[in-house]
C-alpha cells in the first residue's frame, strides 16, 4: 500500500505554505521530509494526517484508526505517567486487557521505557518524552505513522534510539513519513524529500539524489562569485551549475573540487533557487 | 603570560553524592572554534556554567581571560543560549539596544537581512532571523570569549550557512569561541572536537580521535525487513541506512553467524563509524559499568 499527496497546495490567508508538493509513502519504507523552520514540513504531515485541508489536491490515506500521528508538541499528558498515557491512548482504539498489557511491556522495553514506567510524563526527559510519544503513535500497529521531528532538540543517544524504533516499524511494514530538520538523518531514509518555502527542492533515495545532482562544487579560502558561495569550516564551498571553470585566471590558484555531500547538495539547490530570477 | 582564553585545569563539580563533572581538563586558544559533544547528563552543561563562572567548582580551577571568572572579565564573554534568551514581547531593535546597554556598548548595525525587520515583535519572526538576533546581542561588544548552545538547530541549510559564516568571522577576529552541539554537521565545522561522556572528558581532537577505534558494519541484504527483525531480535545495536542495515560497534563475523542462523543471505562490510555511533558506545558502556 502505498499513501501519498499529490499535487498538494495549501495556504494559510496569503501565505503559501504548500506549493504544488507531491510525495508518496509506500509501505515498508521510511520518507524523511527534511527542511528548515517554515518550510512546509508540518503542514505537509498534517496535510496527510487530515489535519489540514488543502486548496488543490489529493490526499491518500488509510482511515483515521489505521494512521499514527505524533505531533511536534510533545504528544503525551504531562500530568499522566508513562504507563497511564499509553494506556488512555490504547484505550481509544479498542485495545484493552491482556492484549493491551502484552503490547504496552514490548512496547516500553524497545524504547527502554520500562523502567520509567510509573513516572510522570512532566518528569521524563526530553528523549524519553519522544519515545513515550512515539509509543503512542504506534501502539495500534498503524500502516501509516506521521512522525513530526520525532528528534529535534534531542541528544544523539537518544535519536538512535528513536531511529531504530522507526526503522522497526517499517521492518514491520507501516510506511513511516517522518520530518526532521538533520540532514543525516535524511540521508538515512530510503528516500529524502528536501522542502524549501513550501515547494520540493529536491526528492528521492539519497544515492540518487547525489547521482542526480547536476553541476560542480568547488572549496577555496576566497570564492569567485560570493552569491554562490558558503562556509564549510575554514573554507568556503561554491557551487557552479553550469561546471567550474577548468583552470587560472577563471579559478583562483589553491581551488580544489569537492565531492558535495547532502548539506552541499540541499545548499547549493537553494541558492540556485534563489539566485536565478524567478519566472 | 598565555593567551589561553579559557582554561580548565581537574575541575571537578559534585550535586550531593552525584558527580556531574569529573576531573575535567581543557582549553580554548584565540581564533578556533572547539565543539563540545556530549549526549544528555554527560555534563556539557555544568562544566559551561562552570567555565562561564555562573557555578562555583567543587574542586580544581577555571581561569577566564587569566584568572577566575569576575564580573569584568564575564563582560568579555558573549554567549547564546538555545532559548536564545530574546524577549520575544520586545521589537529586534529594542532587544539590540537592551543588550548593548547591559554591556555597555553600542547597539550593533542590523545587517540587511534584518533591516525590514527591526521594528517587528522578535517573537513574530522566523527562527533562522530570531537566532540572526541573538548572535547580533550577544557579540556587539566583540567578546573574546563566545559560547554558543546549539547554535543553528531548527534552521534550513541555508540560513545555517550563513550563521556559521558569523561565527567564523568571529574567530578570524581572534576570539575564541566554544560550540555545544548535538548536530554532527555543526560539528564537523569545527576546529576541535571535546567529547563528554559521564562527567569525564573521554577524547579530544579531530572527528577521526573522536571516533577512535569504534566501527561499524553496513549489512546488505535482499530482505532488509527481516534481517532487520532477526537482528533487533539478537540485541544488537541495529539501525536503518537507506536499503542497507547499520550495526555499530560490532563483530562481522557475529552477525554473519546471526543472519546465517536465520536464512538469511546478506554481504557485510566493516565501515568507519560516526561520532553519534561512538556516542552510543560510550553510553551503553556507562550504564554497563
Amino acid at each position: 500500500m502505498t499513501y501519498a499527496v499529490r499535487s498538494a497546495t495549501v495556504r494559510f490567508g496569503p501565505a503559501v505554505a504548500l506549493d504544488d508538493v507531491t510525495v508518496e509513502v509506500p509501505g515498508g519504507s521510511v520518507v524523511a521530509v527534511v527542511g528548515g523552520d517554515g518550510a512546509g514540513k508540518s503542514t505537509l504531515l498534517r496535510a496527510l494526517a487530515g489535519e489540514v485541508s488543502l486548496d488543490a489536491g489529493t490526499v491518500q490515506a488509510p482511515p483515521r484508526e489505521r494512521l499514527g500521528y505524533l505531533p511536534a508538541s510533545s504528544g503525551s499528558w504531562a500530568a499522566l505517567t508513562v504507563t497511564q498515557n499509553i494506556d488512555f491512548v490504547a484505550g481509544i482504539y479498542g485495545l484493552a486487557g491482556d492484549e493491551l498489557a502484552a503490547r504496552r511491556a514490548e512496547l516500553l522495553d524497545r524504547a527502554g521505557l520500562t523502567p520509567a514506567a510509573g513516572r510522570l510524563a512532566a518528569q521524563l526527559s526530553g528523549g524519553m518524552r519522544r519515545k513515550l510519544g512515539f509509543v503512542m503513535a504506534i501502539v495500534h500497529r498503524p500502516d501509516l505513522l506521521i512522525l513530526d521531528e520525532p528528534t529535534t532538540g534531542i541528544d544523539p543517544v537518544s535519536r538512535i534510539d528513536l531511529w531504530r524504533l522507526v526503522s522497526e516499524a517499517a521492518a514491520s511494514g507501516a510506511a513511516v513519513l517522518m520530518s526532521t530538520t538533520y540532514l543525516d538523518e535524511a540521508e538515512r531514509a530510503g528516500h529524502l524529500v528536501v522542502l524549501d518555502r513550501g515547494r520540493v527542492l529536491v526528492q528521492g533515495p539519497y544515492d540518487r539524489v547525489r547521482a542526480d545532482f547536476a553541476g560542480d562544487i568547488t572549496q577555496a579560502s576566497q570564492p569567485v562569485r560570493a552569491e554562490w558561495a558558503w562556509r564549510r569550516g575554514r573554507v568556503r564551498h561554491e557551487y557552479w551549475p553550469g561546471g567550474a571553470p577548468s583552470a587560472p585566471p577563471d579559478l583562483p590558484p589553491g581551488t580544489t573540487a569537492v565531492e558535495p555531500d547532502l548539506e552541499d547538495i540541499v545548499i547549493a539547490l537553494s541558492l540556485a533557487r534563489r539566485n536565478t530570477v524567478p519566472s | 603570560m598565555t593567551d589561553t582564553l579559557l582554561r580548565a585545569m581537574h575541575v571537578t563539580r559534585r550535586f550531593g553524592a552525584f558527580t556531574a563533572v569529573d576531573d575535567v581538563s581543557m582549553q580554548l586558544q584565540p581564533g578556533e572554534v572547539a565543539g563540545l559533544l556530549g549526549a544528555n547528563g554527560a555534563g556539557k552543561t555544568t562544566l559551561i556554567r562552570m567555565l562561564l563562572g555562573l557555578i562555583a567548582v567543587t574542586s580544581g580551577r577555571v581561569d577566564l581571560l587569566g584568572a577566575p571568572p569576575d564580573r569584568e572579565r564575564r563582560r568579555r564573554l558573549g554567549y547564546v543560549p538555545q532559548g536564545l534568551g530574546l524577549y520575544g514581547d520586545l521589537t529586534v531593535r529594542e532587544n539590540l539596544s537592551f543588550s548593548a546597554r547591559a554591556y555597555g556598548t553600542a547597539a550593533a548595525a542590523l545587517p540587511p537581512g534584518l533591516r525590514e525587520h527591526a521594528d517587528v515583535l522578535v517573537r513574530e519572526l522566523p527562527l533562522g532571523a530570531q537566532r540572526q538576533v541573538a548572535f547580533l546581542a550577544a557579540l556587539a561588544h566583540s567578546p573574546g570569549v563566545i559560547v554558543l548552545d546549539e547554535p543553528t538547530s531548527g534552521v534550513d541549510a541555508l540560513a545555517r550557512a550563513a550563521l556559521w559564516d558569523t561565527i567564523r568571522a568571529q574567530a578570524e577576529r581572534g576570539a575564541g569561541v566554544l560550540v555545544t552541539t548535538h548536530y554532527m554537521q555543526e560539528a564537523q565545522q569545527c576546529d576541535r572536537l571535546l567529547l563528554m561522556s559521564d562527567g569525564r572528558l573521554v577524547a579530544e581532537g579531530s572527528e577521526a580521535d573522536i571516533i577512535g577505534s569504534t566501527t561499524a558494519v553496513a549489512v546488505r541484504t535482499g530482505d532488509w525487513a527481516r534481517a532487520f527483525a532477526v537482528l533487533a531480535a539478537a540485541g544488537v545495536p541495529v539501525m536503518l541506512a537507506g536499503r542497507a542495515i547499520r550495526v555499530a560497534n560490532a563483530d562481522p563475523a557475529g552477525l554473519a553467524e546471526v543472519l546465517k542462523g536465520a536464512g538469511i543471505e546478506a554481504s557485510l562490510q566493516p565501515v568507519p563509524a560516526t561520532i553519534s555511533e561512538r556516542m552510543l558506545m560510550l553510553s551503553r558502556q556507562g550504564k554497563a559499568s
